[in-house]
């Protein structure tokens, strides 16, 4: 099957990063109320860089790996790069396969590029990014992104 | 309850009577055969009752019970006498039988009832109605939300306490305490004769002739029973009855509430407008007689009668017989679950008090998966909580794999699903 790429698999195994940790500048919880699956999410805040992301993730295989790879596609990194993460994430998720995703801003998250074909996973691949970005906004950073700059002449 | 041992379809009949459903021809997932175990969360539909619904729309099409041209006479008539066709197959009068959009509707307009009882609106006149601080509402464990949701919001509204029976470990309810629950304080005791996750048919007769000990409204959740088994309101002795059509061969957006005549003389009004009336002044009006009070706005017509084909339709069947088969497919599947010890089915065992539902948990694989696995090799089931959250919460589960059968359903299907099955643990690296 195209949707549990080896890469899923191995992080809904083996989440990266996972458990609940101190200190943490917001926590939040979301659920998935179709299937009951529940993302908890502690973002520790740095001024602009994302210190620590940690989670707890109870639910299907995608949804698991999917905070997993959150937690490692934004940890170390400025608050912007993570949102550009979010972004291209969520771009891929709905593009229903139209587009690839970008290796350089996803990391393993290309594998969910599979999802997008399935509607009913969508939601579950989001889960945790959804909560990052309103535990951000709960911290009270800017969570928008500036326009983006046109590039690749 | 007790089924009479009817014959279940033979292989020739099952074959008939698939052809006459469409969709159970189609492929999917890059040319798979449809194998579709979902019944109980929407029936596949019959020619039969897509040609009557076209054919209304075709040949009839008008707001029936308003106008005097033929249209409407004609539409009026069909409407109607779907309206007998459905109260004969449940053993009811068609006068106590209301028109909903769905089954959660009628059971909204049970709950709105009780509580526009307590305000002295909605012209109902019984005071059995009028709930307040002190009264209880019983419910139980194994609820759909349609069937919890509505209760919870009525007590929030009046005042009253939500209670509710517990579920035993292997899946019934708990009468143990019931005593205690079901007291002269319970106004309404609202249960499920089948429940849509365990499977597990309970004994309605037993729990409606308690309530009216107690003196409360014994209102029925029968979605999971009438497209399943011969259902009789007599033989119930429930107040009210709620149940959907598209889950009985019917057309979606269709239910029906029955009611005991008398039940439904005294019962407040729910939603108001058109057609409820009997007169209407700038001051105050007064509402149509039972059935009509409970139906406003232009109705569903078309659905309606799509329905009383489907009734027409099981009950040509044989509803014995439909039971009879869905009871081998059920035995069936339980026992192949019961010989894979990564599978946990929650619910009773086989047996006649257990509908063709069967709800169960790969270990180490989360439901999402494992129908996800399934669906690509062309099955459908449902995955999730299926609208009973505690129920799910009760036994620790967070989701379940469902499979449900129909009258259409086949054995070959059900070895489908347990091939589909096998290939799961291995996939997400899980020991058998």
């Amino acid at each position: 099957m195209d949707l549990y790429q080896e890469l899923i698999l191995e992080h809904s195994k083996r989440p990266h990063r996972a458990g609940l940790r101190e200190p943490f500048d917001a926590e939040v919880h979301h659920v998935n109320p179709t299937c009951g699956d529940e993302v908890t999410v502690r973002v520790d805040l740095d001024g602009d860089v994302v210190k620590d992301l940690s989670y707890d993730a109870l639910g299907c295989s995608i949804s698991v790996a999917s905070a997993s790879v959150l937690s490692e596609q934004v940890t170390g990194h400025s608050v912007r790069e993570a949102l550009e993460a979010y972004t291209a994430m969520r771009s891929m998720l709905t593009s229903k396969g139209e587009d690839p995703g970008d290796e350089a801003v996803l990391g393993d998250g290309v594998a969910f590029a599979g999802v997008a074909r399935y509607p009913a996973r969508v939601k579950c691949a989001l889960l945790g990014w959804t909560a990052f970005t309103d535990a951000l906004a709960r911290t009270g950073v800017d969570i928008t992104l500036p326009e983006p700059v046109a590039e690749k002449g | 309850m007790s089924i009479p041992s009817a014959v279940p379809f033979s292989e020739e009949e099952l074959t008939r009577i698939r052809a006459d459903f469409p969709i159970l021809d189609r492929t999917v997932r890059d040319g798979k055969p449809l194998v579709y175990l979902d019944s109980g969360a929407t029936s596949q539909k019959p020619f039969v009752v897509l040609d009557a619904e076209r054919e209304f729309y075709e040949r009839h099409n008008s707001a029936v019970h308003r106008g005097a041209h033929q249209l409407s006479e004609e539409g009026t008539e069909l409407y109607e006498d779907a309206r007998a066709t459905i109260a004969s197959f449940v053993g009811a009068q068609p006068a106590e039988v209301v028109f909903t959009k769905n089954a959660t509707e009628g059971l909204n307009l049970a709950a709105y009832a009780f509580s526009n009882g307590a305000h002295g609106g909605g012209g109902g006149t019984g005071s059995r109605f009028a709930l307040g601080s002190g009264d209880e509402v019983l419910v139980t464990e194994m609820e759909h939300h349609a069937n919890l949701i509505p209760w919870q919001e009525l007590t929030r509204r009046t005042g009253a306490t939500l209670r509710w029976v517990p579920v035993t470990e292997d899946g019934r309810l708990d009468l143990t305490d019931l005593e205690s629950l079901l007291t002269e304080r319970t106004k309404v005791f609202a249960f499920t004769h089948t429940s849509n996750v365990l499977g597990t048919v309970n004994p309605v007769r037993e729990l409606a002739d308690r309530a009216h000990a107690a003196g409360a409204v014994a209102v029925l959740d029968a979605c999971q029973s009438v497209p399943h088994l011969p259902v009789n309101v007599s033989d119930l002795r429930v107040d009210l009855m709620a149940w959907s059509g598209h889950k009985m061969l019917g057309p979606l957006g269709i239910g029906v509430l029955w009611g005991r005549p008398e039940i439904l003389d005294e019962m407040p009004v729910f939603l108001t407008g058109g057609s409820m009336i009997e007169t209407v002044t700038m001051e105050g009006s007064t509402y149509a007689p039972v059935p009509q009070k409970f139906e406003a706005g232009v109705p569903m017509a078309a659905q309606a009668i799509g329905l009383g084909v489907a009734a027409q339709y099981l009950g040509e069947l044989g509803m014995d017989r439909v039971a009879a088969h869905e009871e081998v497919l059920c035995a069936h599947l339980l026992k192949e679950l019961a010989q894979r010890p990564w599978v946990h089915v929650i619910g009773p065992e086989a047996g006649p008090d257990r509908g063709g539902t069967v709800a169960f948990v790969v270990d180490g694989v989360h439901a999402h998966d494992v129908g996800q696995v399934l669906d690509a090799d062309g099955v459908a089931v449902r995955v999730g909580h299926h609208c009973a959250w505690p129920l799910h919460r009760r036994f620790g589960v967070a989701a379940t794999t469902r499979a449900t059968v129909a009258a259409y359903s086949t054995l070959g299907e059900i070895d489908a699903m347990l091939a589909s099955l096998d290939r799961v643990p291995e996939l997400f690296g899980v020991d058998t």
